[in-house]
């Protein structure tokens, strides 16, 4: 029964939520759009970083990578094929997922630590790859004003095809981690011991993860260019990576919705206190720490639970 | 059903099976017995695959399963508990045997089905036959030590194997606890026809249900035989159960 009022409500919230960034457009300068879009891709990629993180608990040290691929993947079939438009859009979830599997699986016979040390090798190969090849990916200067299709060109309609793909992702993901492989993968991530112990083949487990995370990211990476209509090398590279990771340890990795109010938190803190101070990293870096003493299960792990006490609370008094 | 023949462990240097030898027939209750040291656990690492065996022969209904990884010894038949608790401590009591029923059933694998409307009716059986399903919906981390160490057995029970193994099932526990328990895997054991082979420090309780005992030192098996030869063999007294 407490689970039900708490899910109601939750349900009820994401509808208003979604309501209202649906309208919003109407009402807000072009800017904000535009920001609120980048904080939709963002978001989409912390979340299909937390999938392996927070849910499957591992060190997925190197997620940007399959972002970028799937972003230069929709890029260099627009700019340099005549293949029908939307085959890049499907192209790119796909060629991520392809390369996730071939890191992932590397790096899935190697644990904790090493599974991080080997992607961040193996990843930064591919970054290299994209950086010096110059007559395929532009090298620095990436490759700018890709052609998207027309209808999505103004800055309302990308906004309405991003918001769409991320709703539709995030069900995905959802019904995927209450799934029985959600359940599974949530075992392996506690107790990967045990769980070979009661017949899973944990590494085969972990694959599949990292394949649905990587798909995830390429989806991500791909609005990235229906947004920019450009790619650059920046995309692969390990900062960004680390960035997301913290994007999923700011919001909450232990709860659903968590990374996307990391991401929001991030993008908003870079684009208002960019406008100050290119040290804005400095401020991110004193919000870790405070994070890691006062909030350690992130911040929507702290909403979740003074929310819980507060239903909790009016349940037994409804009850008395 | 199970045959262990001459098998050997070392690590580095140290010998921790050394010639072990253990026969285990459908439908026994078997205990192996020790003192601290002596092997037991390394020998049920060794049957289960945790472990792999140097040398020596481990044969399940026939087939040789030395060389399987654990999760395919547990699709063969033989499910186990650990004697430190060993569970998924952050998910629920009922997520926790759910899971190992989902894998026995192979349906861990399916991505868009909702996993509470799977394996609900088995899960809940063995909870109940446990004593368990009034805490069902706790997280399993935060039950009391005596019951992590019987929905230990629950997970085990999820794989609805034909051998258990229990690596000192009453471990830390209270004297009433610990007879409790044991009358469970009693009970267990009939009802679901299971084979067991457990190892556990109380002689007494040895003793009272184990139809076969086998005694290892330093890694070596002395004896197996029925309980009241194995009291009275002269040598086992000399080693173990200390000589009056």
């Amino acid at each position: 029964m407490f689970e039900e009022v708490v899910r109601s409500k939750w349900s009820i919230f994401s509808a208003g939520l979604l309501l209202i960034l649906l309208i919003l457009p109407s009402f807000i300068p072009r800017f904000y759009v535009y920001l609120l879009a980048l904080i939709f891709v963002t978001s989409l990629l912390a979340m299909s970083l937390n999938l392996v993180v927070g849910h499957g608990g591992l060190f997925q040290f190197h997620h940007g990578v399959f972002y970028g691929v799937g972003a230069y993947t929709v890029a260099l079939m627009l700019k340099k094929t005549s293949l029908p438009l939307w085959t890049g859009f499907v192209a790119g979830p796909i060629v991520a997922a392809v390369i996730g599997l071939v890191i992932g699986w590397f790096c899935v016979r190697l644990t904790r630590l090493y599974f991080g040390m080997l992607q961040i090798s193996l990843g930064s190969l591919i970054w290299v790859i994209v950086f010096r090849w110059y007559s395929l990916t532009g090298g620095d200067d990436g490759i700018p004003g890709i052609p998207v299709p027309a209808i999505l060109s103004p800055a309302k309609n990308s906004y309405y095809f991003i918001l769409i793909v991320l709703v539709v992702c995030l069900i995905l993901m959802y019904l995927i981690l209450k799934s029985p492989f959600g359940s599974t993968l949530q075992a392996i991530r506690d107790n990967p011991q045990r769980c070979e112990a009661i017949g899973i083949n944990v590494r085969r487990y972990q694959l599949a993860a990292i394949v649905i995370a990587t798909f995830f990211a390429g989806v991500a990476g791909v609005l990235f260019v229906v947004l920019e209509r450009s790619v650059f090398a920046e995309l692969l590279f390990w900062v960004l990576s680390l960035e997301i990771f913290i994007m999923c340890l700011l919001g909450g990795w232990f709860t659903f919705a968590g990374p996307i109010l990391g991401a929001a938190i991030m993008v908003a803190l870079r684009t208002f206190v960019g406008i100050f101070t290119e040290y804005w990293t400095l401020i991110l870096g004193i919000m870790l720490i405070l994070l890691i003493f006062f909030l350690p299960e992130g911040v929507m792990g702290f909403l979740q639970k003074l929310f819980q006490h507060r239903t909790k609370d009016t349940a037994e008094r409804g009850q008395g | 059903m199970l045959q262990v023949e001459a098998v050997n462990k070392s690590f580095e240097d140290f010998k921790a099976v050394n010639g072990a030898n253990l026969t285990v027939g459908k439908g026994d209750i078997v205990a192996v017995i020790g003192p601290n040291g002596a092997g037991k656990t390394t020998l049920f690492n060794l049957i289960t695959g945790a472990l792999k065996r140097d040398t020596g022969r481990i044969l399940f209904k026939g087939e040789e399963i030395g060389e399987l990884p654990p999760y395919e010894i547990c699709r063969k038949g033989i499910s186990r508990s650990y004697q430190i608790v060993n569970i998924f401590p952050r998910m629920t009591v009922f997520n926790n045997v759910q899971v190992a029923v989902l894998s026995h059933q192979r349906q861990s694998c399916r991505l868009f089905k909702p996993a509470k409307t799977l394996a609900v009716g088995e899960t809940n059986s063995i909870l109940e036959s446990v004593g368990l399903l009034d805490k069902a919906r706790g997280i399993a981390g935060s039950l009391s030590h005596g019951d992590q160490k019987i929905l230990e057995i629950a997970i085990a029970l999820g794989n609805e194997p034909e051998l258990l193994i229990l690596d000192e099932p009453t471990a830390g526990m209270s004297p009433e606890e610990t007879s409790a328990t044991m009358e469970l895997i009693k009970r267990l054991a009939q009802m679901r026809g299971l084979t067991i082979l457990f190892c556990e420090h109380d002689m007494d309780i040895v003793f009272s249900i184990a139809k076969s005992i086998m005694v290892m030192h330093q890694g070596r098996t002395l004896i197996q035989a029925r309980p009241e030869e194995v009291r009275n063999n002269s040598f086992v007294q000399e080693a173990y159960l200390g000589v009056e």
